[in-house]
């Protein structure tokens, strides 16, 4: 794991170090154990074709679990993370690597503590961005 | 297609805004982090590595950010039949206020934000925002999400 980012260390316009994630129909299925979300349009190939779907897709949860992972990387261990917000405005399917990927929109102090505002997005690998949102963390000073 | 030219009236948005859920409490299992954590493809050692999660921000074990996702059966009842067979979720908002520990236990009550109507590449949609609260044991609100629903 890569060393602790600290608040004086961070600028903005800074990029995340970006995760790939290849999610397959199998990890759908285990994440839908897991959650308890087993709608069938996450790993049914034909109730998803009826849903007006062409196959399966990622449960909209497990993507924001993905930029979820994105953000408490880049901040642990010593981090912590307050917002984590994003829309679902394309769909990903199972077997097609994604990208999640992040950029620091803001550095700031709020109520005595140090605040970093993150665009984060997922990236397909036609370069789309299927996922935007962001998140809001909290970060450790250098000065303690 | 037997989707509904146009479904949701003033009427209906006004009763169906402030429309709450019955309290749903799960008990945070040890495993079931592991196995969410595990689901996700998430390896850090804060959710499933005593010794390391001890040096963390959190002092010890926790649950990943979207694990409150698993606290399932908070039903929303509204005051009318929402006629779309089909559902998708819009997207979600999650605020943290305490970390979520093995043994804690999670209190989970959905309202009803807001409701509205949009056509678009697959006909009439509903959107329907709802606030899922998130307490502990004691009494503490550890999460809230707001989540957009469309039903299509």
């Amino acid at each position: 794991m890569a060393e602790q980012v600290y608040w004086e260390d961070v600028t903005e316009g800074m990029e995340l170090p970006s995760l790939v994630k290849e999610p397959t129909t199998r990890q759908l299925v285990q994440y839908a154990g897991a959650s308890g979300d087993f709608y069938e349009i996450h790993y049914d190939k034909d109730f998803a074709i009826g849903n007006q779907l062409d196959g399966p897709i990622l449960h909209g949860a497990l993507k924001s679990a993905f930029l979820g992972q994105l953000v408490t990387d880049w901040i642990a261990p010593l981090g912590s993370l307050k917002r984590l917000q994003c829309q679902y405005r394309g769909m990903d399917a199972p077997g097609n690597a994604i990208t999640a990927k992040g950029a620091v929109t803001r550095k700031y102090e709020e109520n005595g503590q140090r605040m970093v505002d993150c665009n984060i997005w997922l990236e397909n690998s036609e370069g789309q961005n299927t996922t935007p949102g962001y998140a809001t963390v909290i970060l450790p000073s250098r000065q303690g | 297609m037997s989707t509904p030219a146009t479904f949701l009236t003033e009427e209906m948005r006004q009763q169906a805004i402030g429309v709450e859920s019955q309290p749903v409490t799960m008990e945070v299992e040890k495993g079931h982090i592991q196995r969410f954590a595990e689901a996700i493809g998430d390896p850090n050692p804060v959710y499933n590595d005593e010794a390391a999660a001890r040096k963390s921000s959190y002092g010890g074990l926790v649950a990943p950010p979207t694990f409150l996702r698993s606290v399932r059966g908070v039903n929303l009842e509204l005051p009318f039949e929402l006629s779309f067979s089909r559902r998708l979720d819009g997207g979600s908002d999650w605020e943290y206020f305490q970390p979520v520990r093995p043994g804690d236990r999670i209190n989970a009550v959905a309202r009803v934000a807001e409701m509205a109507e949009r056509t678009g590449r697959l006909g009439t949609m509903v959107f329907m925002t709802t606030i899922t609260t998130y307490t502990n044991q004691f009494d503490e609100v550890v999460a809230t999400q707001t989540n957009t629903l469309i039903a299509y």
